[in-house]
């Protein structure tokens, strides 16, 4: 299936599932579907690299199957799994009479496997969109496992044989970049670097949000995030943090009060953005400076 | 046609140190072909989703798109909007680099950059008009002529008018690219693809940074911090497991019919070392000094504890300048003060500062401690003082001394490389990357 027909319409139907996409974004969205390629979307946290990912599922009422990554994530996690309780309770109510060969041909059957995230995506007959969510947190052993998955869209249970995709999932691979991914897995994706939006840019987002804040308002707290972000605090806010303090202000009513509340309402809440301690002073300071 | 644009660009990345397997050529071209030529941003974009996979990359595949796609052929893609160099060559009135033309720009300039609302195209516009007037460096042979970004800065002297550093930052690099363009078109691309891309942030050596390449670094340190410290964290806990936990793996063997199918193991205790950075803080290598510093804070939590000092020809702890969340410029700030107290003659002397470190600071080094000497050994030829440092290598589990020198200056001049490496591991350092790389293998 073709996912987006243009860059231009990848823009109008992300933008349509609540997603602003910019030039490279809507690009690289639509070379994905096009190619059949994996997309690496890399950059800081809370820059809607996940987003991305659920928005071309709602643009297209795909479903979405999410492999969440962390350290430790194994093959059963993560491919599939078979079910040993189940396979022991079978053995166990098995009839005396009845051959080994039978009951082994009887226990490695679809009825014991326990699918994970990437069977489950691969083996969907609708529409599918597959996110694998913070790659760069596994270890590097399940990179390889990923190798096979994201170039052939083909998973090998030795017991059943090769379960190749019907349908190809528009996958997704979401990273921080705390650990460099190999070259390998690099290769067999499309890339696409994200990172803070312009001023401008992150205007259009909170007002498609929060349509009922105030100009002014919107400009200044995006203003103020800006500042935040060039400030090297330990945790720069993120655009759904912007959001977030948006709402808060618009709910305090800041965006009708004199400049002089709204500023002493923006400091009251500035926890909303600003999550450390040691942040907590640094951005006080940005702010009166404001 | 445009397939040999195509491979001469895929060869001039490759040149440029952006690696391109033969696949992500294929999925380029079947990329731009599924696209069309039509749209520049769409194919700029195409090229870098499908050939580049790492964002240290972007700054040499922007300036190297530029050369190899130019958004304009000719000397003005203003046409008639603006009498040209060329079109103006023949003398009379509009002569294209007069004084009263260099006001006109100037003042049209400056209020495009104080305003807001000036968009990049304008800007660019901007440039360009400059380039064409003040930026003709005529050559020899007739006709040899050539552009340059240089020259345009320095009649036009953008840097005296009233405007905000971002917006003029802006401008001076459309300069930068237009002249690069104009000489790419005379020359062809490759020529000046090879000189027109700059290292990667991470492989700019410390003592040869410019002032903004600095301040990207500073940026980069951070990332690489939180990369370096998830790595050692991994390493520190993974490849060895305690000893078998009984107790767990009997209890989890209840749900598989007392069959053990897993194993269950007690962590094993971290050991963690102590660090004791001694660096150079004179003149020379200070930049490298402060870089290795902010990583070293930046991982402190791998180590037990660390502390640091630093010296010119005498030492001062600074250790209490690194606590953690502080802001870095202030820390660097902080440094150049300490640098003060750290001179007593003023002149770089390694001899006397680890005499004196040994003495009044030896205490900071033990059986646990690994200590980092960070420096390029040139000592002014006083006396290297080999004794402190060998009994600090004594005292110490480990000693390494980074050099930020590349290998070759090694033992030039007044530099005693080779005589601290005889005592001390000594590794060159030049750059993050060898940082990065020296941190991963050894602490």
């Amino acid at each position: 299936m073709t996912w987006f027909a243009s860059p231009d319409d990848a823009a109008a139907r992300l933008g349509g599932a609540g997603y602003l996409a910019d030039d490279a974004t809507a690009t690289s969205a639509y070379l994905a579907g096009q190619l059949g390629k994996p997309l690496l979307v890399e950059g800081p946290a809370g820059v809607g690299k996940t987003e991305l990912a659920k928005a071309v599922a709602r643009a297209h009422g795909a479903e979405l199957v999410r492999l969440q990554c962390y350290e430790g994530l194994d093959e059963a996690r993560a491919l599939y799994e078979w079910n040993y309780k189940k396979q022991l309770l079978r053995i166990q109510a098995g009839s005396d009479d009845e051959s080994w060969a039978a009951t082994q041909d009887d226990i490695f059957s679809e009825e014991f496997l326990l699918t994970r995230p990437l069977l489950t995506a691969i083996r969907r007959d609708g529409p599918t969109v597959l996110l694998i969510d913070e790659v760069d947190k596994t270890d590097v052993e399940v990179e390889g496992l990923l190798l096979e998955v994201l170039s052939d869209f083909q998973v090998t249970v030795p017991e059943l044989g090769t379960i190749t995709a019907t349908r190809r999932p528009y996958v997704v691979l979401t990273s921080n970049a705390s650990r460099d991914l190999s070259e390998a897995v690099r290769r067999r994706c499309l890339f696409l670097h994200l990172d803070h939006p312009t001023p401008e840019r992150e205007r259009e987002i909170v007002v498609s949000h929060v349509p009922d804040a105030e100009d002014a308002l919107v400009r200044r707290v995006v203003d103020v995030v800006g500042r935040l972000r060039s400030a090297e605090l330990r945790k720069a806010p993120s655009i759904a943090e912007t959001v977030d303090w948006v709402r808060t202000l618009v709910a305090l009513q800041a965006g009708s009060l004199g400049d002089d509340a709204a500023a002493a309402a923006m400091e009251r809440t500035l926890g909303v953005v600003v999550k450390h301690g040691s942040d907590l002073e640094a951005a006080a300071k940005e702010l009166a400076r404001a | 046609m445009m397939l040999d644009r195509h491979l001469g660009f895929v060869g001039a990345l490759r040149a440029g140190g952006v690696p391109v397997a033969v696949s992500e050529d294929l999925d380029a071209l079947a990329a731009v072909s599924s696209l069309g030529w039509e749209r520049r941003a769409s194919v700029r974009e195409a090229y870098a989703a499908t050939l580049l996979k790492r964002t240290s990359h972007r700054p040499a595949f922007d300036a190297l798109f530029d050369l190899w796609f130019p958004p304009r052929v000719g000397t003005s893609r203003l046409g008639e909007a603006g009498p040209d160099a060329d079109s103006a060559q023949t003398e009379g009135q509009g002569a294209p680099d007069s004084g009263e033309q260099r006001e006109d720009l100037r003042r049209r300039l400056e209020e495009a950059l104080a305003d807001p609302a000036t968009t990049d195209a304008q800007v660019e516009a901007l440039a360009v008009e400059a380039v064409g007037r003040f930026g003709r460096l005529s050559g020899r042979p007739a006709g040899a002529s050539t552009w340059s970004a240089y020259t345009t800065l320095r009649r036009l002297a953008p840097g005296e008018l009233d405007v905000d550093e971002d917006a003029l930052a802006g401008f001076e690099a459309a300069v930068q690219r237009e002249a690069l363009r104009r000489i790419a078109e005379q020359k062809g691309a490759e020529h000046v693809g090879r000189t027109a891309v700059r290292p990667a942030t991470d492989r700019v050596a410390f003592t040869s940074a410019s002032a903004a390449e600095l301040t990207q670094m500073r940026r980069a340190v951070a990332p690489l911090a939180r990369r370096l410290a998830a790595r050692l964290a991994r390493d520190h806990r993974s490849g060895r497991r305690g000893p078998l936990d009984v107790r767990r793996t009997v209890r989890s063997s209840l749900g598989t019919g007392g069959v053990p199918l897993t194993t269950h193991h007690r962590p094993r205790r971290p050991r963690r070392t102590d660090l004791v950075v001694l660096c150079d803080v004179s003149g020379s290598v200070a930049h490298f000094a402060r870089f290795t510093l902010m990583l070293v804070v930046a991982l402190r939590e791998q180590f037990s504890g660390v502390r640091a000092f630093a010296f010119v020809d005498d030492v001062v702890e600074v250790t209490d300048l690194l606590r953690p969340g502080a802001d870095v410029a202030e820390v660097l700030g902080d440094l150049v003060d300490a640098r003060g107290r750290a001179v007593r003659l003023g002149r770089t002397d390694y001899g006397r500062s680890l005499r004196s470190f040994v003495e009044r600071h030896g205490d900071a080094v033990g059986p646990r401690t690994t200590v980092l000497v960070l420096g390029d050994a040139r000592s002014n030829y006083s006396d290297p003082g080999l004794v402190p440092l060998k009994r600090m290598v004594d005292g110490a589990r480990q000693v390494f001394w980074l050099n930020p020198e590349p290998r070759r200056q090694w033992d030039s001049g007044d530099s005693d490389a080779g005589r601290y490496a005889a005592v001390v591991p000594m590794a060159e350092c030049r750059d993050l990357d060898q940082l990065a790389r020296f941190v991963r293998e050894h602490l």
